[in-house]
């Protein structure tokens, strides 16, 4: 257990960390940025939009991560597209977890009683008002707990970017291997690390939840 | 008029549309398929432009060599995924037994196990396997470490379809003068299956999907055999990744799609029965 406190192990252990914690946060933004896009396009009056949305939903969640991640990390420098490895795991990691928010958001969208979007109709408001400022706030709350599910899958997902290039935990994992250190006590710090970030996640969307709980 | 107005549950997000509404639709709709169709059209043109659609490129899939090795890991894949949906089934049938349990050692072993590998990440459990157990046989790894967290997440599945399951029906089992044992194998399983099994088949898909993470461990399922395809020259033409790419998601979206419509199927068939609950897998 003791192995991280030697050399220069803990610094290795924590900049894996730190860039668990910031790809995690850059593909979660993508993802909810990306996913309501979607769930909206779902939802629009345009068949096309609709067509788009569910495509790119059936396409994502029925493709692994590891598929995606291989195709982004190798597929597009062979058409000449070159960012850094940590861009190219948030665009797989953002796409695909976007299409698990899309489908959440629009089940909440479905929860909404039908009088609010009448009433928000009545007042004269647009699609994209009645979307906006009624329908989608109190969608979003119904959701949260299924979110909360979704989200914090997301750092675990993020483990798949290390055996492409990019050095987080799992990255860290495979270094310490290969420095000869007993597989057990690495696999304990490796998961203390992860329990630590699900356990924030989880806690972080506890307390929106009662933040934003409405009596209905 | 019915297309519009009432094709999709959300409907009532807009109005019937009037003249005015439907001529502003379509003009969305011609302008999203153009930006659609130039979005199409860029990929295509990148992809012709670095010469992804050369014959040289493709050549590889001609030699019945590959195709064989093709046929081979997909084999290799749905092997592993029989193998852990087979034992994350019955793995997740005990865990959940255990967290139904009266005794409380037993329900607090198994609901912190459960809590434990839904909480870890799955690649960092396969490899931590694959180094300690099984650094010969990378299919094991791959399988136990399915069986681990799709089993912790079945448990869950299961748990909540008992105590989904109408008290009522419990008790009035109870007041028959029937066991415990009785009450869950007679009447409270099989509703509660009946009620889960979508979500259950939601969860294999994942298991399906997570197979894929053997490539890291080196274990010869699909995904392994396109990566060992794509990097060897067999041509002068240079490494086929996206064409790799292009053949081998296809096989994965089909399979997954496969069992989604099967979950479909098996749900369209129980929608006359009471207490339907299914719960969006991650």
């Amino acid at each position: 257990m003791g192995f991280l406190f030697e050399d220069d192990n803990f610094a290795l252990f924590r900049d894996g960390f730190l860039q668990t914690i910031e790809l995690s946060a850059l593909s979660a933004l993508l993802a909810l940025l990306l996913g309501t896009l979607l769930a909206a396009f779902r939802v629009s009056p345009v068949p096309v939009l609709r067509a788009f949305g569910t495509t790119w939903v059936t396409l994502f969640r029925n493709t692994p991560l590891t598929l995606l991640f291989f195709a982004v990390e190798f597929g597009l420098p062979a058409l000449d597209v070159h960012f850094s490895h940590l861009t190219f795991a948030v665009l797989a990691l953002g796409g695909y977890t976007a299409s698990f928010v899309c489908e959440v958001l629009r089940s909440g969208i479905n929860t909404v009683p039908l009088g609010q979007a009448e009433a928000a109709r009545s007042l004269g408001m647009t699609f994209g008002q009645t979307l906006t400022l009624v329908v989608l706030p109190q969608a979003a709350r119904t959701v949260l707990g299924p979110m909360s599910s979704v989200f914090i899958a997301l750092p675990r997902n993020s483990a798949i970017a290390g055996a492409f290039s990019v050095g987080e935990l799992y990255s860290a994992q495979q270094t310490f291997s290969e420095r000869g250190y007993s597989i057990f006590s690495i696999f304990f710090w490796v998961a203390c690390a992860y329990l630590v970030i699900s356990a924030t996640v989880a806690a972080l969307f506890r307390f929106l939840e009662t933040r934003l709980a409405v009596a209905r | 008029m019915s297309l519009f107005t009432r094709a999709s549950t959300a409907s009532v997000l807009y109005d019937a549309p009037g003249p005015k509404a439907r001529a502003r639709y379509r003009l969305f709709g011609v302008l999203a398929l153009i930006a659609i169709a130039g979005l199409l059209w860029y990929a295509v043109t990148m992809l012709s432009d670095n010469g992804q659609f050369d014959a040289g490129l493709w050549d590889a899939f001609q030699y019945n060599t590959i195709q064989q090795r093709i046929v081979d890991g997909l084999l290799a894949t749905l092997e592993a995924f029989g193998l852990a949906a087979l034992f994350s089934l019955a793995l997740g049938a005990l865990l959940a037994a255990g967290q139904l349990s009266d005794h409380r050692p037993v329900r607090w072993a198994c609901t912190s196990v459960v809590q434990f590998f839904r909480a870890m990440p799955l690649l960092i459990l396969i490899v931590a396997l694959y180094y300690a157990f099984f650094a010969k046989d990378p299919m094991w790894a791959l399988v136990l470490g399915l069986t681990l967290y799709n089993g912790s997440v079945q448990a869950e599945i299961i748990r909540s379809g008992v105590n989904a399951v109408p008290r009522g029906q419990g008790e009035a089992a109870y007041a028959l003068g029937m066991r415990k044992n009785q009450v869950m194998a007679g009447i409270l399983v099989p509703q509660a299956i009946r009620s889960m099994l979508p979500s259950m088949i939601g969860q294999l898909v994942v298991t399906l999907k997570d197979t894929s993470l053997g490539f890291i461990i080196t274990y010869h399922e699909l995904l392994f055999v396109g990566k060992a395809i794509a990097s060897q020259p067999i041509n002068a033409a240079g490494f086929p990744y996206i064409p790799v790419v292009l053949v081998i998601g296809p096989i994965y979206v089909a399979m997954c799609l496969l069992l989604t419509a099967l979950a479909r199927w098996i749900e369209a068939r129980g929608r006359r029965g009471a207490n339907r609950r299914t719960s969006a897998a991650a």
